[in-house]
């Protein structure tokens, strides 16, 4: 390769490698069929740790690549680490699963690794076009994986679902990018920039252009009023899947809507804060809301993750560093969180039936000790409780709403991460006060125990070593403003 | 003033046409007339100078989703006027949120400052799919690419969602049959009158 293209491609060399691995290991799983499965798992982990390294021990420097079409800087290649260490920790939870289930294909892990290329992708987008492209090019991975267990009625429906409902936010996406593009005359970010800078006029037209794009990608981070899919299709979708829709895309998501809020969209800051606002105290209140009355697990866990996206984009109000920051500290606490908590769900099992119902954890405290605690202090994380890191999270988000001057949606966030709190609690109370349910399986599986642990400590220690993250966090927010 | 008169021509069609699509009550006229509505924007895109996006809306749209669309249309067996009776009762949820749409792009249209100039190449210089295939390649390989994975993602879905391995399907297996020997596919029976052969 020459050096002119070293130079070009050198910044997404990460990307390029896991798309190269993917594809190689398409070929191995065509040739050798259902054999392959556990090294194309094993081999697609192995390259997503080599990708985090490489990204860790890479150079952070700004740099925009492919004549603009990618950028490369703090923010993208954090995000980029929480991406690819979400997609290795969902990959280590659904392994075993997927086998006892008989579900185990080896595209299963291809396509997981394929979205995971797109979202790397959409963190790094620096025009709308690729922008686009690559949202696609994850979500597509998404439907497919939704609907894998195509002979059960409520997976291939939520496949289905998620598919038309996914089709329809691109197409809003996509009228948003033509009328910022008509109004504009671009497609990168800069240039939307400047030509905002320079504009004499109140540019209209961009301005429902952009309402029009935050409400394509709301659909993505499920928030209120385009979350109608959330409950069905994690309730439909099989464990492992919910459990990497819960943790990776939404970060992706997330990493997209913040830089087009911070870059193009800089100048329309006002009028982008009264959406987020709108989304965030809706998706707040619905998520605590409807939480109450959800008997099955999953679709709890649904409204659980359509409250916390609220929380997390009160960090987006002020538009200032901090926040951002907040909401990437947010995400990432969420990450672990959910990911100990679909560890414990995936190893909970009675007589080889997978545990749903929120009345199957009655007792586990009698009969699954470890399981109980460690689900307890996951779920007091999740409610906020001091000193678990969820509160940290919560405290940062609501720290920047309050110091951005936006006191009444702060006020409303507390409130209804109380209200939240009951149904958390409530699963707390029936694992340690109700009549046992019946004895449970065995955890057979290490990785899933491996994960679970891993996140019961970092939820348990945070408190002490706050500050390696947070520093992380802060640089990665404010090198989007330099 | 000819080219005038065929862009009236052309989009009035077009519009009438995609009309039809949704309300004809025969699905296989829908398609048909979705098919006339492709020809129609090609010709407009004709008109604009640009002969390669004609063509390819042509080639690509005609040629294989519409005809795909018409057999899908044909070979199941959807009662489209059922659907069509449970779409009626968001009739007016849809008319209402389709008209505050079209007054806001009304609205719109009138603030439109002046648009900016958006890159053109010269007609007369290079020819349209000369331009695309300079930029393609080069300011918009990215893009390309990544369409092509999501192509390749595309194929991979549809067969982990549709193939099925169906057991007793006999195939042809050329390694098995070079190995066949003599020993294991002939046997010789020594048949005695009158009693035929006994172990087979």
């Amino acid at each position: 390769m020459d050096g002119f293209s070293w130079i070009v491609l050198s910044p997404i060399k990460q990307e390029i490698f896991l798309s190269l691995v993917g594809m190689l290991l398409l070929l191995v799983g065509a040739f050798r069929g259902k054999t392959s499965v556990g090294f194309i798992v094993t081999a697609v982990v192995v390259a997503a740790c080599g990708a985090i390294a490489g990204i860790l021990s890479g150079d952070w420097t700004p740099i925009d690549t492919l004549s603009g079409m990618l950028i490369v800087d703090g923010f993208s290649e954090w995000m980029k680490v929480l991406i690819l260490s979400g997609i290795v920790v969902s990959l280590l939870l659904s392994v075993s699963w997927l086998r006892e289930n008989n579900l185990l294909k080896f595209e299963y892990p291809i396509l997981v690794l394929f979205s995971g290329v797109g979202m790397l992708f959409m963190v790094s987008a620096n025009n709308l076009l690729s922008l686009y492209v690559s949202l696609e090019l994850s979500s597509l991975c998404l439907y497919v994986l939704a609907a894998i267990n195509r002979d059960h009625l409520l997976s291939s429906e939520a496949g289905l679902k998620y598919f038309i409902l996914g089709a329809l936010s691109s197409g809003l996406l996509l009228f948003g990018i033509s009328l910022v593009y008509g109004y504009s005359g671009t497609l990168s970010y800069v240039g939307i920039s400047s030509f905002l800078e320079t504009a004499e006029s109140m540019p209209y037209g961009i301005m429902v252009g952009m309402i029009f794009m935050l409400a394509g990608l709301a659909f993505k981070i499920s928030a209120v009023p385009f979350h109608m899919w959330t409950p069905d299709v994690y309730h439909g979708a099989p464990t492992p899947v919910t459990a990497l829709f819960a943790i990776v895309p939404k970060v992706a998501a997330f990493g997209l809507i913040i830089r087009l809020l911070v870059g193009p969209f800089a100048m329309l800051a006002q009028e982008s804060a009264q959406i987020i606002m709108v989304i965030s105290v809706g998706s707040m209140l619905v998520g605590a809301f409807a939480g109450l009355v959800q008997n099955n697990i999953k679709r709890l866990l649904a409204y659980s993750s359509i409250a916390n996206m609220g929380y997390a984009m009160l960090g987006l109000l002020p538009n200032v560093p901090e926040g951002i920051a907040g909401t990437i500290i947010y995400l990432t606490i969420y990450m672990v969180m959910v990911a100990g908590v679909f560890g414990i769900l995936m190893s909970l099992k009675r007589n080889g039936q997978s545990i749903e119902t929120i009345s199957d954890f009655a007792g586990l405290s009698k009969t699954s000790p470890f399981m109980a605690y460690a689900m307890t202090a996951l779920l007091f994380s999740m409610s906020g409780i001091p000193p678990m890191a969820g509160f940290f999270g919560k405290f940062f988000v609501f720290q920047a709403a309050i110091a951005g001057g936006y006191m009444v949606v702060a006020v409303i966030g507390v409130l209804t991460s109380v209200v939240a709190a009951y149904y958390y609690l409530r699963l707390i109370k029936v694992m340690f006060f109700d009549e046992s349910a019946g004895n449970v399986d065995e955890n057979t599986s290490l990785s899933r125990h491996f994960v679970t642990v891993g996140a019961l400590v970092f939820v348990l220690i945070f408190t002490l070593l706050p500050n390696h993250l947070l520093q992380r966090a802060i640089e990665a927010a404010t090198s989007l403003f330099s | 003033m000819i080219g005038v008169l065929a862009f009236y021509a052309f989009a009035v069609v077009l519009i009438v046409s995609s009309l039809l699509v949704i309300t004809a009550r025969n699905p296989v006229h829908s398609v048909l007339f979705l098919i006339l509505a492709f020809f129609n924007a090609a010709g407009l895109f004709v008109l604009l100078g640009a002969e390669f996006v004609a063509m390819i809306l042509v080639i690509v749209y005609v040629g294989a989703v519409a005809v795909l669309f018409l057999f899908v249309v044909m070979m199941l067996d959807i009662d489209f006027s059922k659907l069509r009776n449970g779409a009626k009762q968001f009739a007016p949820l849809g008319g209402f949120v389709g008209l505050a749409l079209l007054a806001e792009l009304i609205m719109l249209y009138q603030v439109w400052p002046n648009p900016p100039p958006l890159l053109e190449p010269d007609v007369l210089d290079v020819d349209n799919t000369k331009a695309l295939g300079n930029v393609l390649y080069t300011q918009y390989v990215f893009p390309f690419q990544v369409s092509g994975l999501i192509l390749l993602v595309a194929m991979i879905g549809a067969i982990v969602l549709t193939l099925r391995t169906r057991g007793g399907v006999l195939r042809q297996r050329v390694g098995a049959q070079v190995e066949r020997s003599e020993a294991d596919s002939v046997e010789i029976q020594n048949v005695s009158v009158g009693t035929g052969v006994s172990n087979v």
